[in-house]
Parts: structure tokens; C-alpha cells; sequence
């Protein structure tokens, strides 16, 4: 069995004092493409900051390779290769969006170059002078996930790429992460919407209150659709 | 000659002295600016840490033997220096908190530190001269310009437009702009948020420094001079617009222009004016000038 790329072991994490993880287990290999599944609140996306670092009361195991991550602020774990997109997209109103695609640093060799990025969404190049949140929703989702391919990190962090977006956006989308997995990259992928899950993952990990409780390889989604309508309540 | 019954003499004399005022008001609310935009706090010791930059210059002067020159490059650097240890050891422990107790904290700051200058070096005032360089000015006809007066104005006004500059034009400036809109994501992407805040903050009181530094020669070095600007000042960013770069440059000298018209046209109004200016807009537009509405 290869090496996980990411092992996550027992992570709690808090919000103030609200104690929002209870102990995630989870682990993703190198080149795979991982969703986290689950209903509103079940730490989905919790989980997605606590690995990044944003969520800073955090305790348990993250390890990238082996190595230990969870004392880390979140600007030294981007660096070693760790990039995250934002549910809410993050696209900043003050840059344009040139500005916004250049904005994060580049972490290692190996990320794609803007003309890649370019080539992926031909939308941006018309835009590049116009300020950032002027674009819309399905170009941001675009950009947000544009700029974290330049910077070279390796495990990608997305959080409901899809969401809001019309079909026609979803499918590029979709396409370009079955791209990116070609290209070697490995992601972690927040989704409410399973369907499109499966079109893109090797494995699905169910989360509930705050812990993972199974794990479906993409191959017996069909098998266990039952059992995931129950976990995800639709 | 006269416009509208003034004689010109006297109506390119305020201005001048408007546009002397005005480099001093926008040096110090594009210190408060950017401070707030990144800092989430009002600087209220920026008006001591103008003080401090004037003496800094005096004591670099009659301590070390270092003229108006080397002043302008040392003492914002050194006062800088003293904002960085101020930032580092209990500014940082507010930002999460209201803008209420950064303004108390850095109010209280500025009240120790000009106590602590009076206590030692009264309150009459020491003289700093002029540069050899810059002394005396020049006719131009309608008025005469003395040197140095001109060398603050066109020199604020550089430094402000390389700030505007390197905050709106470069990657530099755009990691500040998005760290002010979203820190903690910008920290995500592998930026050390917290070590650019702390520079930035020094930035900051390196500004309103600097701004001491050119105005010891012209109101002397004094422990309150900055108790006096610095409620003007307030009145000038928030007629600008909080955390507007461009707001803070123009409306610094664009005041400083009106208050010295006003010393013209209706003196008894010249200290109340941009008081009133600031009523006004907060009324009609709370966001300021040039402010973003939120």
C-alpha cells in the first residue's frame, strides 16, 4: 500500500468555545482525488481550515508525509505545499484579477503557469484588468481556483467548488478537475452534491457530527446509494 | 492687485501656508489609513510619535552631531522601531477586539509619552534650524516662496504618492490590500500576516516621524506639538474616508488649503472649519469622501 500523502488522526477543533470536531480520521494518497461528503454542520469544511491551519484551536494529527503539521501556522503549512480555495471563493474586491491570480506566492516548482491557468479558463484572460468581485460567480470559482494551481503546492484544499454555479459551469469545473488529476495533483474536495462527487473522486469519506463515519470507494458508489441517501438526508 | 477685496500678497500667503499644513495633515492620516486598514486600530499615538520623530531629529543633532539630513533618514527609522515594540508586545493583543480598546490603549500610550517629554524637556519649545541648503526663498513676483516650505510641500507630496503607489501598484501593496480584506485567508496562502502587520504598523509611525522630522524646523521640537495636529488630523481621515490611501492624500492638503482660505475670507472660522466640513459629510456621506461604504 503507497504512502498517504495526508494522514489526518483524531483531529478535534473548536470555534471560540464551541467544540465543532470530535476526533477525524481520515487519510488521502498521492494523486488521488478525495471527497469529504456530509449534511450542513457535519465539519466539512472545518475540517478543510483545521488541516490548512486557519482553524487555529485545533488538537490531534496532521501529518503531510510524515510530517507533523498541527502546531503550524497556516502561512508555514501553505509552504510546504498545501493550497486552499474558500467556500466563499476569497476573491478580493481591492485586487484585480490579474492581481488576484498572482496574489499567492509560489510555494515550490511545478505549478502550473498562467498561461495553463489561462488555457483552463479563457474567461479570466478578457478580464484581467477588472477589479475582482466585478466577475462573475462562476469566473470567481474559476479564479479561486486558478490562482492556487500557479503556486506549485501539490494537495489542493476545495471547498464546494459547485456551489451556486450553473450546470454548464459545473461540468467545466468537473473537467478540470479530472485535469488536474491527470497533471498528478492530489485533491481534498468538500461536496454537497454527490453526484457530481462522483464524477471526479476515487473515494468518498462521510462525515457526521463532526467525525468521518465510512468511507465508499467511488467504484461501490451505486451499491451503497441507499446508505448515502440516509448519511446525506436527500 | 486684490481678488474678490483680498490683496493677493496675503491670499497666496495662506495658501501657502495651507498647502504647508495640508503636506503635515496628509503625511499623518496616510499613516493613520493604512495603519487602520491592515490594524483594525485607531493609531492615537500617532500624534506622539510625530512628537517623537521632531525630537529624534534634535537629539541626532546635539547628541550625535547629525544634521537635518541624516534626521530625515534616522529618526523615522529609530521611532519606527519604538512603534514596532509597541505593536509586538500589546497592539497585537487587540485586533480581535472593538476598535474601542486599540483607541484607549494607544490613547493612553500618547498621553505617557508626551508626559514623560514635558516632564524632561518643558513645554516652551526647542529650536532646530533649517538647513543651511534650504534657507532663504525666492520672489516669484506675486509672492515670496522661502525654500524650505517649498521642499516640505513638494517632498510630502512624493512620499505620499510613492506610498499611494507602492500600496495600490505593486505586489507588495496587493498583498497589503487583500490582508486587509481577508488576512486570514492571505495568511493560507503562505504570507506571514502577522511579521506584515508588525511592518506595517512601523511603517505607519515611520510616516507620522518623518512628518516630525520636517516640521521641527518650522514649529519647533516641542512635547505637545503633535496633542494639537493630531485632532485635526482625525477630522481629516474621516472627512476622507477611513482606510482610503488616495482619500488621505487629498483631503490631507485639500483641507490645509480651506483652513487657509478661511484664515482669509472669515478668520473668526479658520480652527472650526474642518470641524464643520467633518459634520457635514459624516451626515451626507458617514463613509467618507472616499471611503468605501461597508
Amino acid at each position: 500500500m503507497p504512502e498517504s500523502l495526508l494522514a489526518v488522526h483524531d483531529l478535534h477543533a473548536w470555534y471560540g468555545e464551541s467544540h465543532v470536531l470530535h476526533g477525524v480520521d481520515f487519510d488521502i494518497r498521492s494523486g488521488e482525488t478525495v471527497t469529504l461528503l456530509g449534511r450542513n454542520g457535519a465539519g466539512k469544511t472545518t475540517t478543510l481550515k483545521s488541516v490548512m491551519g486557519i482553524v487555529s484551536r485545533r488538537r490531534g494529527s496532521v501529518r503531510l508525509e510524515g510530517r507533523e503539521l498541527i502546531g503550524l501556522p497556516s502561512n508555514r503549512i501553505a509552504r510546504l505545499g498545501l493550497a486552499f480555495c474558500p467556500e466563499e471563493r476569497g476573491i478580493f474586491a481591492s485586487l484585480t484579477v490579474e492581481e488576484n491570480l498572482r496574489l499567492p506566492p509560489t510555494v515550490r516548482a511545478g505549478g502550473l503557469g498562467v498561461d495553463a491557468i489561462y488555457e483552463l479558463f479563457p474567461n479570466l484572460k478578457e478580464r484581467l484588468r477588472a477589479g475582482g468581485t466585478t466577475l462573475s460567480g462562476g469566473e470567481q470559482q474559476m479564479l479561486a481556483i486558478g490562482r492556487i494551481l500557479r503556486t506549485g503546492a501539490r494537495l489542493l484544499l476545495l471547498d464546494e467548488p459547485t456551489e451556486g454555479l450553473a450546470p454548464v459551469i459545473v461540468q467545466q469545473i468537473g473537467a478540470t478537475l479530472r485535469r488536474l488529476k491527470q497533471e498528478g495533483f492530489t485533491v481534498l474536495l468538500v461536496e454537497q452534491n454527490f453526484r457530481f462527487a462522483a464524477t471526479v473522486a476515487d473515494r468518498h469519506y462521510v462525515m457526521e457530527h463532526g467525525r468521518v463515519v465510512d468511507m465508499i470507494p467511488n467504484a461501490e458508489l451505486e451499491a451503497n446509494m441507499t446508505k448515502l441517501h440516509d448519511y446525506l438526508g436527500v | 492687485m486684490t481678488i474678490f477685496g483680498v490683496p493677493t500678497q496675503a491670499l497666496f500667503g495662506q495658501l501657502l501656508i495651507g498647502l504647508i499644513n495640508g503636506a503635515f495633515y496628509a503625511l499623518l492620516s496616510l499613516g493613520l489609513s493604512v495603519i487602520f486598514g491592515l490594524l483594525n486600530i485607531i493609531n492615537f499615538t500617532h500624534g506622539a510619535q510625530y512628537m517623537m520623530g521632531a525630537f529624534a531629529a534634535y537629539f541626532l543633532l546635539n547628541w550625535a552631531g547629525l544634521g537635518y539630513w541624516w534626521a530625515l533618514l534616522v529618526a523615522p527609522v529609530a521611532v519606527a522601531i519604538t512603534g514596532i515594540a509597541l505593536e509586538r508586545t500589546t497592539l497585537k493583543r487587540l485586533y480581535q477586539l472593538d476598535h474601542l480598546y486599540g483607541l484607549l490603549l494607544t490613547f493612553g500610550f500618547a498621553l505617557i509619552i508626551q508626559g514623560l517629554f514635558r516632564h524632561q524637556y518643558g513645554s516652551s519649545g526647542l529650536p532646530y534650524a533649517m538647513p543651511a541648503e534650504l534657507a532663504g526663498g525666492r520672489n516669484l513676483g506675486f509672492m515670496f516662496l522661502p525654500n524650505y516650505r517649498a521642499w516640505v510641500i513638494v517632498f510630502s507630496l512624493a512620499v505620499c504618492l510613492t506610498t499611494w503607489y507602492v500600496i495600490e501598484r505593486t505586489r507588495l501593496g496587493s498583498y497589503l490590500r487583500a490582508a486587509t480584506e481577508n488576512p486570514s485567508l492571505v495568511q493560507a496562502f503562505g504570507i506571514n500576516v502577522p511579521r506584515m502587520i508588525t511592518l506595517t504598523y512601523g511603517f505607519g509611525v515611520g510616516l507620522a516621524a518623518l512628518a516630525g522630522v520636517l516640521a521641527a524646523p518650522i514649529y519647533q521640537v516641542n512635547p505637545l506639538m503633535g496633542a494639537d495636529l493630531i485632532i485635526v488630523v482625525f477630522a481629516v481621515v474621516v472627512i476622507g474616508g477611513l482606510g482610503s490611501i488616495m482619500g488621505s492624500i487629498v483631503t490631507g492638503f485639500g483641507l490645509g488649503v480651506v483652513e487657509g482660505f478661511t484664515k482669509v475670507f472669515y478668520p473668526e472660522a479658520s480652527n472650526t472649519v474642518i470641524f464643520v466640513i467633518m459634520a457635514v459629510v459624516l451626515l451626507l456621506r458617514p463613509a467618507g469622501l472616499f471611503g468605501r461604504a461597508s
